[in-house]
C-alpha cells in the first residue's frame, strides 16, 4: 500500500528541482561567501540572486530579507529583536494571540521570564481574533503585536491587514508568522501594513534548516544570533548557501504555481467533504467558513478519539496529524482548538489533513474513502 | 585551484553530499510527526545523534543540534547568562575569541552583564593563572576557544578545565569549531560543560552545528518553540543537515586517526619556506606543536597590503584569506594579532594559510613557489 501524505502543514517533501539546484552548492561552489577570494564572491552573488527571488515573492527589496535557520528562528528574532532593542525606552509589553504557533507562544513566555509582559488575546469559535481586541490591548509601553497570518492547525486566516493598520496608527511594530500562508496566499508587503513577516522553506517544498524574516526598513532590532557581520549584521553565522539556494528555487516554483495550487487544494477539500457526505459520515468542520488556508482541512469526527484515528490512518497508509507537529508527539490536546472554545468531543476527535503539490485527485479520494471506513468501523465498535 | 582556506570553510566530503541529498529525498518527514514518515525521520535523526556523540566521546542525550557554530556559541553564552542571571552577572573570556563569542559577550555587557576579557601572550595563549585570578563570586561562565581561527594558537583547555573543577558553580564553555578532528579533544576528561562545533569546517554541510551540553547543565533556550532537542533548541530538525554533520564527524575522526602527523608535517614544510624570507615575513602562529594546532599558519608581510598579495596568489591558483572570513571585509587590524603583538602594522598585514586532510606537500611547495614569485615582484615594485 502506498502512503498518501496529507501532512504538508508539518513538512513537505523536497521538490526534485530544489534538490538539483542545491547539489552544485554542496560541491563545486562551496566557498564561504564572506571570503574575499573569487571563490567566495561567486557564492555571494548566488545568495544575492536568491535573496532577490524571495524578496520579489513578498513584494519587497532584497535588503529587507534576513535568512535564518527556519521559521522558529525567524519568529524568535522577530520578537526578541525589537523587544530587546526598545526595552531601555520602557517598551516592555507585547500583544499576541492564544492560537499562535509555539515558536511565537514560547518566545513570549521566555520574554515574560526576562521581565516583559505579554497579553494573549482570545479568538472566536472560528479561530479569528477581533481587531478591536488588538486595539484595546495596545498600551503606551507596547512594543510589538504578533498575530499569525494563517493558523497551522485549523487554517483560519486572521484579519492581518486591519490589525496592521491599527498597529501603524498606534506606532507599534506588527509581526505576522506567515509560514503556512506563504505559497498559497497572495502576500505583498508593499501594501500589507506589516513590519516583520516570517516564512519557512520546508513548508513549501524547500529544504529544512532555512527560513527568512522580512524586516521593514525602519525596524530597529537587536540581533538574536550575534557574531560575524552576515545578513547586514542582523543575523550572524556562515550562510547556509545550499539551503538558501534551495529555498529560492522552492519559492520560484511555488510562486509560479500558486494560483493553480490554490484551486487544486480547494478542490481536494471539497472532494474529501463530498466523499464523507455521500457516505453519511458525521463530521464537524473546524475553522473559519470563508477565511481559511486552502491546503489545511481540520475536521472532527465526534465519538472517535484523535489518537486512535491517527494510528488507524497510519496503518492504512495515510499520514495526517492532530495539529502542530511540534506538539503532536506529546499527545497534548491542541491549544488552538481549546482557545476556540469548542466542545470536548470536537477537540478530542479533530484531525488535520493538509495538501501538497504531489497529491492527486485519485489519492485524495482514496484517502477520504479510507478515512470514512475507519471512522465507521471505530464508531461501530463503540 | 589549490584551496588553502579550510579554516573559512571546507569542501563537503562526497559521501556527506550523498548522505544529505539522499536524506532530503527519502526521509522528508517531520521527526515530531507520529506517522510513519515522521517516525522514519526520527529514527534517522536518532542514529545521527548517536554517531555524533560517539565521535565526540559523549552521550547522545548531551548533543543539541543547532544551525551553526555561531548559534551554538550564542546559545551557550546567552543560555547560561539568562538562566543564571539571578545568581551572578560575570563572564570570563579572552581577547582572541571568534566574533560569535566576543561580540555576544559585548552584547551581554549591554544587557547588564560584566565581562573580563583576558589577554594573551605572544603565542596567542591565555594563562590558566589569569583565568583563575579573574574568577569572582558572581562568575557564571568561562568561555575560551580551543584553537584560534586566525593563528591556530592552542589554548590550555585541559589545564583550565582541571582548575575550574574547584569552582563547581562556574560553567566552562569551549568553542571547538576549529579543533575537532584536527587535534586531541576530550570534553569529558577535560571538565568541559558546553562545547560548540559546526559542520562546514569539517567537510560537513552548511547550516548545521552542534552544542554539547553536559548532562545536568540547564540552559535558557536561545530558540523557543516546539521544544525539539530536549527543549534546548526549538525548530523543525534539519534532518539531512544533521545526517551530513554526523557523517562528517565520523569521517574526520577516521582521518585524524589515520594521519596523526599530517598537519604538523605540512606546517614544518611551510614554516621552513617562510623562514627563508628572513624578517620580511613574520610568522604569527606559534611554531611548537603544544602551542598551536598545525593546520593553521598565519604570517604577516609588513608593508604589503594583504589583499594585494592575496589576489596575486589567487592568480597563481592559491586560495587563502586574511583573517576570519566573518570579518575579512573590514580594513581593520586583526583583533587577535593585536592582542598577541600589539603591533598595528603586523596586525593589519596578516595572511592565513589553512590546510585540510586532502592538502599535500606538493600543494605547500607550489604555494611557496607562488609566494616567491609574486612577493618578490611586489617587494621590487615597492622599492622601485
Amino acid at each position: 500500500m502506498t502512503t498518501i501524505y496529507l501532512d504538508h502543514a508539518a513538512t513537505t517533501p523536497v521538490h526534485p528541482d530544489v534538490v538539483a539546484a542545491m547539489v552544485p552548492y554542496f560541491q563545486e561552489h562551496f566557498g564561504n561567501p564572506s571570503s574575499i577570494h573569487g571563490f567566495g564572491r561567486k557564492v555571494r552573488l548566488a545568495i544575492e540572486d536568491a535573496r532577490e527571488t524571495v524578496a520579489r515573492a513578498l513584494g519587497t527589496e532584497p535588503s529587507r530579507i534576513v535568512f535564518t535557520s527556519g521559521g522558529t528562528e525567524a519568529d524568535n528574532l522577530a520578537l526578541f529583536g525589537p523587544a530587546f532593542a526598545h526595552r531601555g525606552a520602557g517598551k516592555t509589553h507585547l500583544v499576541t494571540t492564544e492560537i499562535e504557533h509555539h515558536a511565537v507562544l514560547e518566545t513570549c513566555q521566555h520574554l515574560e521570564r526576562l521581565g516583559f509582559s505579554v497579553t494573549y488575546l482570545p479568538v472566536d469559535r472560528t479561530g479569528r481574533v477581533n481587531p478591536d481586541d488588538v486595539a484595546r490591548a495596545i498600551r503606551p509601553e507596547t512594543v510589538l503585536v504578533s498575530v499569525m497570518y494563517g493558523n497551522n492547525e485549523v487554517g483560519t486566516i486572521q484579519p492581518v491587514a486591519e490589525i496592521g493598520r491599527i498597529c501603524r496608527e498606534r506606532g507599534v511594530y506588527f509581526h505576522t508568522d506567515a509560514v503556512q500562508a506563504f505559497g498559497v496566499e497572495p502576500i505583498d508587503v508593499a501594501t500589507l501594513p506589516v513590519d516583520l513577516l516570517t516564512i519557512s522553506a520546508h513548508k513549501i517544498g524547500g529544504p529544512k534548516g532555512v527560513g527568512a524574516l522580512y524586516v521593514r526598513r525602519d525596524v530597529v532590532m537587536f540581533p538574536h544570533l550575534f557574531g560575524g557581520a552576515q545578513e547586514r549584521k542582523r543575523r550572524a553565522g556562515t550562510e547556509n548557501v545550499p539551503g538558501i539556494i534551495g529555498f529560492a528555487k522552492a519559492v520560484e516554483i511555488a510562486m509560479a504555481e500558486r494560483a493553480a495550487r490554490r484551486e487544486r487544494y480547494l478542490g481536494f477539500r471539497r472532494l474529501m467533504l463530498s466523499v464523507w457526505e455521500a457516505r453519511g459520515i458525521d463530521y464537524v468542520l473546524n475553522g473559519h467558513p470563508e477565511a481559511f488556508l486552502p491546503h489545511v482541512l481540520n475536521v472532527s469526527f465526534p465519538g472517535v478519539d484523535t489518537e486512535t484515528l491517527l494510528m488507524n490512518l497510519d496503518l492504512a497508509g495515510i499520514a495526517a496529524s492532530s495539529g502542530s507537529a511540534c506538539t503532536s508527539g506529546s499527545l497534548e490536546r491542541s491549544h488552538v482548538l481549546k482557545a476556540m472554545g469548542l466542545p470536548p468531543e470536537v477537540v478530542g476527535s479533530a484531525v488535520r489533513f493538509s495538501f501538497g503539490p504531489a497529491n492527486t485527485e485519485e489519492n485524495v479520494r482514496e484517502a477520504a474513502e479510507r478515512v470514512a471506513e475507519i471512522v465507521q468501523r471505530l464508531r461501530r465498535r463503540k | 585551484m589549490i584551496y588553502l582556506d579550510h579554516a573559512a570553510t571546507t569542501p563537503p566530503h562526497p559521501d556527506v553530499v550523498k548522505a544529505v541529498t539522499e536524506a532530503m529525498t527519502r526521509f522528508y518527514g517531520n521527526p515530531s510527526s507520529l506517522h510513519k514518515a515522521g517516525a522514519e525521520a526520527g529514527r534517522v535523526l536518532q542514529q545521527a545523534r548517536e554517531v555524533a556523540a560517539r565521535a565526540l566521546g559523549v552521550s547522545p542525550g548531551e548533543i543539541v543540534f543547532t544551525s551553526s557554530g555561531t548559534e551554538s556559541n550564542n546559545a551557550a553564552l546567552k543560555g547560561v547568562a539568562f538562566q543564571y542571571r539571578d545568581r551572578g552577572r560575570h563572564i570570563v573570556t579572552t581577547m582572541v575569541e571568534h566574533p560569535a563569542v566576543y561580540r555576544v559577550a559585548k552584547q551581554l555587557e549591554e544587557l547588564g552583564f560584566s565581562v573580563t576579557y583576558l589577554p594573551v601572550d605572544r603565542t596567542g595563549r591565555v594563562s590558566p593563572d589569569d583565568v583563575e585570578r579573574a574568577l569572582r563570586d558572581d562568575t557564571l561562565l568561562v568561555s575560551i576557544m580551543h584553537v584560534n581561527n586566525e593563528t591556530g594558537s592552542l589554548q590550555p583547555i585541559a589545564e583550565i578545565g582541571r582548575r575550574l573543577k574547584r569552582y563547581p558553580k562556574v560553567l566552562f564553555h569551549v568553542d571547538a569549531v576549529q579543533s575537532f578532528g584536527k587535534v586531541p579533544l576530550d570534553p569529558k576528561g577535560w571538565g568541559i560543560d558546553l562545547l560548540s562545533l559546526t559542520g562546514h569546517k569539517l567537510r560537513g554541510p552548511r547550516g548545521v552545528g552542534l552544542l554539547y551540553v553536559r548532562e545536568g547543565v540547564t540552559l535558557f533556550p536561545l530558540l523557543a518553540g516546539g521544544g525539539q532537542e530536549g527543549g534546548l533548541r526549538s525548530g523543525t530538525e534539519n534532518v539531512p543537515g544533521i545526517v551530513g554533520m554526523a557523517k562528517a564527524m565520523r569521517l574526520i575522526r577516521e582521518e585524524q586517526a589515520a594521519k596523526p602527523d599530517h598537519f604538523a608535517r605540512l606546517k614544518r614544510r611551510l614554516v621552513a619556506g617562510l623562514r627563508a624570507w628572513g624578517d620580511r615575513v613574520l610568522l604569527n602562529s606559534p611554531e611548537r606543536d603544544e602551542e598551536a594546532a598545525p593546520h593553521i599558519v598565519n604570517f604577516s608581510v609588513p608593508g604589503i597590503k594583504p589583499e594585494v598579495l592575496l589576489h596575486a596568489l589567487e592568480e597563481e591558483g592559491y586560495l587563502l584569506s586574511t583573517k576570519s572570513a566573518c570579518s575579512s571585509k573590514k580594513d581593520e587590524p586583526s583583533r587577535v594579532l593585536m592582542a598577541m603583538f600589539g603591533d598595528e602594522e603586523r596586525a593589519r598585514t596578516g595572511i592565513r594559510v589553512s590546510f585540510g586532510y586532502e592538502t599535500t606537500e606538493r600543494d605547500v611547495d607550489g604555494f611557496l613557489a607562488a609566494l616567491e614569485k609574486r612577493l618578490s615582484e611586489l617587494l621590487a615594485w615597492m622599492k622601485g
